[in-house]
């Protein structure tokens, strides 16, 4: 069972740039040795926190996307709660929602295929709409 | 709520177009003027729109902070769907999304004054 996540967390500011990179990299042969693969790693810098955590008022944001069971997830999370410089984290299910957007988007790509172009059509749909009324 | 003040303000409000147009009942065109009022009602409130539906925004993401804080009051409360316009299926996600950002540091809680 192969699920997408978006497992975001927030290092220490005055953290060193090789720490990080010694991190990420054990958190990426943990995702590997679990089964799991690794899409992307985005390091998104140094950024103001909206309220203090373990009083720091920045921290540096790293977004890891991975693809795996829920026990890799676990794991991982386990890990960075005994990670001491991560001072927060999150993990977000992105899968589902990916795959109801590409629904969106497929139905739209039908639509738009359907109706040839006409010039209500950068009207958008309620343009469309009017135009019938009218008509 | 959308019906109702359509209903309401149909007599009022969609007379102007009424006569140039007849039989256009359509709906208003997003963020357009309110329209002048000839006597009726003192004040005109300007119906809502969703803006997801309208710019058809489908992904709310927690990490878009920029969209995000539009929704969000300076308290660090969610604003109401009474106020914002947006629909129940797009304020349902907007408001995980912005727990979603609150839990990572994104966004703030609700509760500092300021």
């Amino acid at each position: 069972m192969n699920r997408t996540y978006e497992l975001m967390f927030i290092v220490r500011p005055d953290m060193v740039e090789e720490e990080l990179d010694k991190l990420i990299s054990t958190l990426e042969s943990q995702v590997a040795s679990s089964g799991g693969t690794v899409k992307s790693v985005e390091r998104m810098g140094k950024r103001r926190l909206a309220y203090t955590v373990r009083r720091f008022q920045d921290g540096m944001y790293v977004l890891l996307t991975a693809e795996g069971s829920g026990a890799l997830i676990h794991e991982l999370e386990r890990r960075l709660r005994v990670t001491e410089p991560v001072i927060k984290f999150l993990t977000v299910r992105v899968d589902e929602e990916q795959k109801r957007l590409d629904k969106i988007k497929q139905i739209r790509e039908a639509r738009k295929k359907k109706a040839p172009p006409t010039p209500a059509e950068t009207g958008g749909e309620t343009g469309g709409e009017t135009a019938a009324v009218t008509a | 709520m959308a019906e109702e003040t359509r209903t309401t303000s149909a007599p009022a409000g969609e007379r102007p177009a009424g006569e140039q147009r007849p039989g256009y009942r359509g709906p208003r065109p997003a963020g357009g003027p309110g329209g002048p009022r000839e006597g009726g009602r003192k004040y005109f409130r300007r119906k809502k729109v969703c803006k997801f539906c309208v710019e058809k925004i489908e992904a709310i993401n927690y990490k878009d902070v920029r969209l995000l804080s539009q929704f969000v009051a300076e308290s660090g409360k969610i604003v109401p769907r009474r106020l914002t316009g947006v629909c129940t299926p797009h304020q349902r996600r907007l408001s995980t999304a912005i727990k979603q950002a609150r839990n990572i540091a994104l966004l703030p809680f609700a509760g500092r004054p300021s």
